[in-house]
C-alpha cells in the first residue's frame, strides 16, 4: 500500500527524519533521538508536523445548535470567535467515536480538528447527525429569519412544534460540513515556541500577542491558535499545503527543532493528555477514560449519548501509573489492584521523570497514592497510583 | 555506519566476538539499535543460566519498543554488562562497545554458523527495501 504523505514529507527527508508508517501516513517518528526532541520542547521549542489530521469546517445558520447536540462538552462555552474547545463526540451508548477540538469562527461557522485514523468515520457520523437533527428540528436551520429561529433549546422539548421555515434545499443545504484534507498543521511547542514564530513570520506578533491559551485567529489564509498537545506554550498553525514547506524552512531557520511524532507521543502522555484509539474507543465512556471533566451533564441540552452516561455510571476509571521498578510500561500490560485487575493503555518511558508513566484503565475504588503491581512479561513490578498531569510547562506535577 | 568485520552476526540482529579464552560476547547490531531508537532499559540474563541456541534471554527497551534479545548459540551465562543498567543509553552511543552479556558455548564451532558482516549487511539491505 502507497502511504500518504504530508505537504512536509520533503522537508522531513531533507532533514533526516526517520519515517514510519503512521497508521497509514509516511510520518517522522524521530530526526535521531525522540528523548532529545521531547527535551527541546521542554525547554526551548520545537515544531510538529500535524497534517495528517483533518480540518471540518461546518457552516450554516443553525452550526452552533448543531454542535450543542453533536458535541459532549458544551459549545454555548464558546462566546468570543476564535474561542477552542475540546470535546469528545459520543456514540448514543456513550462510547467515544473521536476526541476533538472545535473552534468558533462565526457565528455560522465552526472549524472541527479531528484525528487522522478517525476522519472519515467522522464526517460521516457528523453527517449522519445532522441529517436526523436538521429533520427533527427544522427550525434551527430555518433559512428565513423568523423569531422562533432562535430557539430550538426550548422549543426542543415541546412535542408538535411547527416547522417554520425551509431547510436542506439544493444549493442551500442547511448544514456544509465541508473537510479540508489540503490544509497542513503544523504544531510549534515550547516555552519559546511563541517567540521563535513571531521572528520566523514578520507581522504575526501584532496579530497573536494576545491571543489566550486555547484561542485563535485567522491570518490571511493562515489560522493560528494557541493550542497544542504537549502540556507547553506555543502555537498550532492551520496553512495550505502549497505554503507548508517555506513556513517549515522559515521555522528552521529561527532555530525551531523539526521533532519527531515519538516526542510528541511521550510529551502528550506526561502532560497527561489522552490519545484515541489507546486510551479511548467506541468501547468507553468518557467518564470512564478520565474525560468527565469535557462533559457537560449540567445545562439541559441534550446531546448524543447524553441519555447513556445518565443511564450507565462508569464500569471503570483512568488511573495515572508510576514505575516504582526497573523497567518500561506499555500498552496492555495487567495491572493489579486491590480492586481487581486493570489494563495499561498507554504507557512510555517519561524523558523528564526518567521513569516508565502510563494510563490505566483500573476498576472503581483504586485511588491515587494506592500501591499497584504490572504483569511485565515473567515479572510483577511495583508502581504507584498518581493524579496526573504528571509534567506541565516544563514542571514536574507529581509527588512519589 | 558499517558492521566491523571481525564479529559474526545472527538474523535477530545480534553481533558476536569470539574472546581469546573461547568465551563469546554478544551485542546488539548498530542497525537494531537504530531501528528501536533512545534506549532506557536492558535486562541480561542470570550468570550461570543455561540458554539453547536462539532462546530468548535479555531485553532492551527503548522510549518506543521492548525487543527480545536472543542467545546466538547454546551455552552458560558467562558475565553481564551491569554498566548497561544505569547507561543503556550507551548501546546508541556505541552499539559494538556496548556489550550485553558473555557466554560459554557448549560448542565453539556453532559460531561458524552465523553470518558473516557481508551477509547480515545483505540482510538488513533486503529488510529495509
Amino acid at each position: 500500500m502507497t502511504l500518504k504523505q504530508t505537504p512536509l514529507n520533503e522537508n522531513h527527508r531533507a532533514m533526516g527524519a526517520h519515517l514510519i508508517d503512521f497508521g497509514g501516513w509516511d510520518m517522522p517518528v524521530n530526526y535521531g533521538s525522540q528523548i532529545g526532541e521531547h527535551h527541546q520542547v521542554r525547554h526551548d521549542c520545537g515544531m510538529f508536523d500535524v497534517s495528517h489530521m483533518r480540518v471540518v469546517d461546518i457552516r450554516g445558520k443553525g452550526v452552533r445548535e448543531f454542535l450543542r447536540y453533536l458535541l459532549a462538552n458544551n459549545v454555548d462555552k464558546l462566546v468570543k470567535p476564535g474561542k477552542a474547545l475540546y470535546s469528545c463526540m459520543l456514540l448514543e451508548n456513550g462510547g467515544v467515536v473521536d476526541d476533538l477540538i472545535v473552534y468558533f469562527m462565526e457565528e455560522d461557522w465552526f472549524r472541527l480538528v479531528v484525528n487522522a485514523g478517525t476522519a472519515d468515520k467522522d464526517l460521516a457520523w457528523m453527517r449522519l447527525q445532522a441529517a436526523g437533527h436538521v429533520k427533527s428540528h427544522p427550525e434551527c436551520y430555518a433559512v428565513n429569519e423568523s423569531p422562533q429561529s432562535e430557539c430550538c433549546a426550548e422549543s426542543r422539548e415541546k412535542p408538535g412544534t411547527t416547522p417554520t421555515g425551509t431547510m436542506g434545499q439544493e444549493g442551500n443545504p442547511a448544514l456544509d460540513i465541508a473537510d479540508l484534507p489540503e490544509m497542513a498543521i503544523i504544531a510549534v511547542q515550547g516555552p519559546k515556541a511563541r517567540e521563535k514564530l513571531w521572528a520566523a513570520m514578520p507581522g504575526s506578533q501584532k496579530l497573536t500577542e494576545s491571543l489566550t491559551p486555547f484561542s485563535g485567529v485567522v491570518v490571511g489564509s493562515m489560522f493560528i491558535a494557541r493550542t497544542g498537545y504537549t502540556g507547553e506554550d506555543g502555537f498550532e498553525v492551520m496553512i495550505p499545503a502549497q505554503a507548508a514547506p517555506y513556513f517549515w524552512n522559515s521555522l528552521a531557520a529561527k532555530g525551531v527543532k523539526p521533532c519527531g511524532l515519538g516526542a510528541r507521543d511521550t510529551l502528550r502522555l506526561e502532560a497527561g493528555m489522552n490519545l484515541y484509539g489507546q486510551d479511548m474507543d467506541e468501547s468507553s465512556t468518557p467518564l470512564e477514560a478520565g474525560l468527565a471533566w469535557t462533559v457537560d451533564l449540567k445545562s439541559g441540552r441534550d446531546f448524543v449519548g447524553k441519555a447513556a452516561l445518565l443511564a450507565n455510571p462508569p464500569r471503570h476509571q483512568q488511573a495515572g501509573l508510576v514505575l516504582l521498578d526497573r523497567g518500561v510500561l506499555r500498552g496492555h500490560q495487567r495491572v493489579l489492584t486491590a480492586f481487581g485487575e486493570g489494563e495499561i493503555t498507554s504507557g512510555t518511558f517519561s524523558p523528564t521523570l526518567e521513569k516508565s508513566i502510563a494510563f490505566a484503565r483500573v476498576p472503581n475504588g483504586v485511588q491515587a497514592g494506592d500501591m499497584v503491581q504490572v504483569v511485565v512479561r515473567d515479572k510483577l513490578l511495583a508502581a504507584k497510583v498518581v493524579k496526573y498531569p504528571f509534567v506541565r510547562n516544563g514542571k514536574v506535577l507529581i509527588s512519589l | 555506519m558499517s558492521n566491523p568485520g571481525n564479529l559474526k552476526y545472527t538474523t535477530s540482529h545480534e553481533w558476536v566476538r569470539t574472546e581469546s579464552d573461547g568465551t563469546i560476547t554478544v551485542g546488539i547490531t548498530h542497525h537494531a539499535q537504530e531501528l528501536l531508537g533512545d534506549m532506557v532499559f536492558v535486562e541480561n540474563p542470570a550468570l550461570g543460566r543455561k540458554l539453547g541456541a536462539g532462546e530468548e534471554c535479555a531485553v532492551v527497551e527503548s522510549v518506543k519498543a521492548a525487543s527480545d534479545v536472543y542467545a546466538p548459540v547454546a551455552g552458560v551465562v558467562a558475565a553481564v554488562n551491569g554498566e548497561l543498567e544505569s547507561a543503556p543509553e550507551k548501546i546508541n552511543a556505541d552499539p559494538y562497545g556496548a556489550w550485553m552479556f558473555r557466554m560459554k558455548p557448549d560448542n565453539p564451532a556453532d559460531v561458524n554458523g552465523l553470518m558473516d558482516a557481508a551477509a547480515y549487511q545483505a540482510q538488513v539491505d533486503s529488510e529495509t527495501h
